[in-house]
């Protein structure tokens, strides 16, 4: 058992009165959860403490919060874990070589961001990430014909779709989305999970208009600037912001889809001048994002417009000293070996045949990870024992859509060519 | 007012199931849920749902083991109708696009599960409830139009007309205190079960019990109230659920002298036996000195291939890791049985028709009865959509036939006045929350998987001591926006209407069948017994308790071994 100071941000809209913190004492042990100690407030002390809460178990969702200053849900943060960021990420008490190795035992509970506040710790889902969700045409769209019994769908692809089907819809990543912060019509890292969704499944009729529609839309997946929030948040594991990129090359790479965002062409060109430069080349950047990877392109009127709007800034970094005259118009370049080994990281990525997409839920039995193959198919033992169920007409079964998973949990990076700014 | 052919409250499996019939049979309908509807306690529902799909699997088969599950109490014309109607409801909910787990060639997959003769549960991970209340609600924002959705409304009263009948609701708009009058043809009751009677359970902080005991309040029958089951796997402390999917993939269950001790209760199902009989076997174990110190057992999940537990277990991975401080993926976890479903309810026939003309019941909140005495693992998904979707049908269609009913607004009075009388209560009652847990422990100490008369007497007395003190209960929010102390008060109630009506029937079946093991009448007796138990109410008093019989259609009770 330990002491905490609970602070707890409190809203009353009927009384007129501002927000304010409302503080207790409480003894509870360090692995009991956030919203164990809010509901000890609730039981013992002031029943008119407001937070959504049900299941305990982090599957409801219902219980998303700010717990010192970062989104999640209260019933799987253990206190000691939120009590410890007040010393900030990576916070770890054996660096602390000279006294005190205790963490603070203060938390601060509040309402998460981007939603307007109702009372107290409950936000109003409906205004904001609700109405995000419906733009995205949350339901499948049937391949045509339906089949009478089951569609056929590789099991991998099931899988794939699995993570975003994790979503427990609690908000905490659309709390913390800076990019809905500065535009609030964004479509957001929830919605966009949710679009993948469809646009993984194999099953759906409809992937290359979704894309289109969410490509085309200034507040769509180009909107997102990978600030990886939304990954830190997600408590399921879904990692939005993968799922915003896997449709960003749906959409670019598989489908062809030139974006009137400019989005595409920006990820290709920032992917090229790596791979010409090992660095990134920003006097290089706008012209071919804007006008393709030509010598004309640089004269592309689109180019040309935003590179004189670029302009002032230019001559403020040349003037400040941040960048040389030289480099301002050659830009970086790496050292003609490590160019050489950087293409080759190039080659094999882009030689593949297929491209490897990180997935939490890995499919198989074998005990032995595959590090990165993509994932053979594994003997089945449950349903080796099983019968094939009747199929459907060859016709009915979905394009053979794959996207390999790949081992570990964990795992965020992503392997994929498109990184990029936007 | 708003008024609608079909009136649904409760928005989980259910009520979704149903509202999305009922709008295909041409109603105009109407979804209440005190949450959102993916905040509904669906979503924890894990392992999967069960239905005889595979050619070579037999819906017999299925009903056969339904019934030997229920210890021959359930009725088998609507254990027949579930299980004939099992497969097409897997393959309407394929193609509204729930993510089904698939085999190696593509085709739907099952995995093993308690009591089942064969493979025949659906899944989707460990998340199979949460994904397909989640694609449910996918189509009911897709028919947005024809289905209004009233999300955070607490039902307070269900609503009579002269004749007895029900013709609506009225609703608490959480977010502002509102009070509203429902017209309807039609009520359909899908708002859950009643957990929170009891401590520790598996069920979240929403399931208390309101639809069973709205519906008992105006004269509906309850049935089978003294079947509780226990789940035989919960975690130590807090009674988070690890699914039965564990089990199913090969998780095995070991005292703590290391015995394999299924083998003794259970030597062909081992600990794929039926619930009520794997939990029996923990807590006589446990009792007899041969569990941990800390009251429990352990499941040994490192049976199952790692890779595997990583696709198909990965939320009990999670819950291992946040609630307990365990990698399930090396090491053995520590369970005990712990309350987790009611398999009574409101009596409804097949079609979801409860003794209240007009009124009707799907889901836990309903006793049809399918699971009689003890509930398979996987079939109460089952029984949500089945019997979800038949009450929306027949509702709907009940309603094309019927003028709107209008309710007197002076009805709206009353529940204003009674809902100001909470929020006005003096100060200085106890608290909700001791009351609540009181009750809860009482229940899961006298009321669980083995009962005595001298327990369950004691356990009345403390219910009936408990609703006389539940109306002075102290009240600190006297606000209108999401004022829940004032809703925690009324749910206080309803848990404390369902515990007794459990405590009653427990107290009237000097048997043992199913999940009600009685130490002090251990067998059981068909000649006596094999009937269900009603429960009706009676003003204040004790609740009235009559019978009606178990139907049999062609499965003749026998004697139980797995």
């Amino acid at each position: 058992m330990a002491e905490y100071t609970l602070k707890i941000r409190r809203f009353d809209p009927q009384s007129g009165e501002a927000a304010y913190w409302d503080e207790h004492q409480l003894d509870l042990a360090p692995t009991a959860s956030v919203l164990d100690a809010i509901l000890k407030v609730r039981d013992e002390v002031d029943g008119s403490v407001g937070i959504r809460c049900s299941c305990q178990q982090a599957i409801c969702g219902s219980c998303g919060v700010r717990m010192n200053g970062k989104p999640g849900l209260a019933c799987n943060t253990h206190l000691d874990e939120a009590a410890a960021r007040t010393h900030g990420v990576g916070w770890n008490p054996e660096d602390e070589a000279d006294g005190d190795l205790t963490p603070p035992r203060v938390i601060t509970v509040e309402p998460m961001g981007n939603m307007p506040v109702i009372r107290d710790l409950i936000v109003d889902m409906d205004a904001v990430h609700w109405k995000k969700i419906q733009r995205v045409t949350p339901f499948l769209i049937n391949q045509e014909p339906v089949p009478e019994r089951e569609y056929i769908v590789p099991h991998e692809n099931m899988v794939d779709v699995t993570q975003t089907m994790a979503c427990i819809q609690c908000g905490a990543c659309v709390s913390d989305c800076l990019s809905m912060e500065i535009d609030p019509l964004f479509v957001g890292p929830a919605a966009l999970a949710k679009a993948y969704r469809f646009v993984g499944d194999p099953r759906d009729a409809e992937h290359f208009d979704r894309l289109n529609d969410l490509s085309q839309d200034e507040h769509g997946i180009y909107d997102c600037t990978h600030c990886f929030n939304c990954i830190d948040a997600c408590p399921k594991g879904v990692d939005p912001m993968s799922q915003i990129m896997r449709l960003r090359r749906k959409a670019g790479s598989d489908h062809k889809i030139v974006d009137n965002n400019n989005g595409h062409r920006h990820e290709d060109a920032f992917v090229g001048l790596v791979r010409d430069y090992g660095l990134l080349n920003e006097a290089e950047l706008l012209p071919r994002s804007y006008g393709g990877n030509s010598w004309f392109g640089k004269f592309h009127p689109a180019a040309g417009k935003e590179l004189v709007s670029s302009l002032s800034s230019i001559v403020l970094g040349v003037v400040r000293g941040k960048v040389s005259p030289k480099i301002a118009l050659m830009g970086h370049k790496l050292p003609k070996r490590d160019l050489a080994s950087l293409k080759r990281i190039y080659s094999t990525v882009e030689g593949r045949e297929e491209r490897i997409e990180l997935n939490l839920y890995v499919s198989g039995y074998e005990d032995d990870p595959v590090e990165t193959t993509p994932v053979q198919k594994p003997p089945s033992v449950t349903e080796s024992a099983e019968p094939d169920t009747a199929s459907a007409d060859a016709s009915d079964s979905a394009p053979a859509d794959k996207s390999p998973t790949f081992p570990g949990p964990d795992g965020q990076g992503e392997p994929g060519p498109s990184e990029s700014e936007n | 007012m708003p008024s609608h052919d079909v009136l649904i409250i409760g928005a989980g499996l259910a009520g979704q199931r149903a509202a999305l019939a009922a709008a295909q049979t041409g109603a105009t309908v109407a979804i209440i849920s005190k949450v959102h509807p993916v905040r509904s306690h669906s979503v924890a529902a894990a392992g999967g749902i069960n239905a005889a799909l595979n050619p070579e699997d037999t819906w017999e088969s299925h009903a056969f083991d339904t019934i030997k599950g229920s210890d021959y109490l359930g009725d088998q014309d609507a254990i027949e109708i579930m299980c004939r109607e099992a497969p097409n409801e897997i393959l309407w909910l394929e193609h509204a696009g729930v993510t089904f787990h698939r085999n190696e060639t593509g085709h739907l997959g099952t995995r093993a599960f308690g009591g089942a003769s064969a493979a025949r549960t659906y899944y989707v991970a460990d998340i199979t409830g949460h994904a397909i209340l989640h694609v449910l609600y996918e189509q009911l924002m897709k028919y947005s139009e024809q289905i209004d959705r009233y999300e955070e409304w607490f039902t307070t009263d269900l609503l009579q007309d002269d004749e007895g009948r029900c013709v609506g609701a009225i609703c608490r708009n959480l977010r502002d205190g509102e009070l509203q009058l429902f017209d309807a043809k039609t009520v359909i009751l899908a708002s859950g079960g009643a957990g929170q009677a009891y401590r520790p359970t598996t069920n979240g902080l929403i399931v208390t019990g309101d639809g069973i005991a709205q519906a008992y309040r105006i004269g509906a029958r309850l049935m089978d109230m003294e079947m509780i089951q226990y789940h035989p796997t919960t975690l130590a402390g807090n009674g988070l659920l690890i699914t039965e999917g564990a089990r199913g993939e090969g998780a095995q269950l070991f005292n703590a002298k290391g015995e394999r001790f299924m083998e003794k209760y259970a030597p062909n199902k081992l600990e794929l036996a039926s619930r009520d009989v794997v939990s029996r076997a923990e807590q006589t174990e446990i009792n007899e000195g041969n569990g941990f110190p800390d009251g429990t057992v352990a499941l040994d999940i490192t049976k199952v291939p790692k890779r595997r537990v990583l696709e198909a277990l990965r939320e009990i991975v999670n819950i291992g890791r946040d609630f307990a401080g365990v990698d399930i993926t090396r090491e053995p976890i520590h369970i005990h049985p712990g309350q987790h479903y009611i398999m009574g309810g409101v009596k409804t026939d097949v079609d979801g028709q409860t003794t209240i003309p007009g009124l009707y019941a799907a889901g836990e909140v309903a006793c049809v009865s399918v699971h009689g005495g003890n509930r398979l693992g996987a079939n109460s998904l089952l029984d949500t959509l089945i019997f979800g979707r038949r009450s929306g049908e027949h509702a709907a269609q009940q309603a094309l036939h019927r003028s709107m009913p209008s309710s007197p607004i002076s009805r709206l009075n009353d529940t204003q006045a009674n809902i100001q009388g909470i929020i006005d209560r003096p100060e200085g009652g106890r608290r909700v929350s001791s009351i609540k847990d009181e009750l809860g422990d009482t229940m899961n100490r006298y009321v669980a998987v083995f009962r005595d008369e001298d327990g369950l007497l004691k356990a009345h007395e403390i219910v009936r001591r408990l609703k006389e003190e539940a109306p002075r209960a102290n009240i600190d929010d006297r606000g209108t926006v999401f004022n829940q102390d004032v809703i925690g008060a009324i749910e206080l109630g309803y848990m404390l209407d369902v515990a007794e009506a459990t405590v009653v029937g427990a107290l009237e079946r000097k048997e043992s069948r199913g999940a009600q093991f009685r130490t002090d009448f251990p067998e059981r007796k068909d000649e006596e017994w094999l009937k269900h138990i009603d429960i009706a109410v009676n003003g204040d008093d004790v609740p009235k308790v009559s019978y009606s019989p178990v139907t049999i259609t062609k499965w003749e009770p026998q004697e139980r071994t797995y």
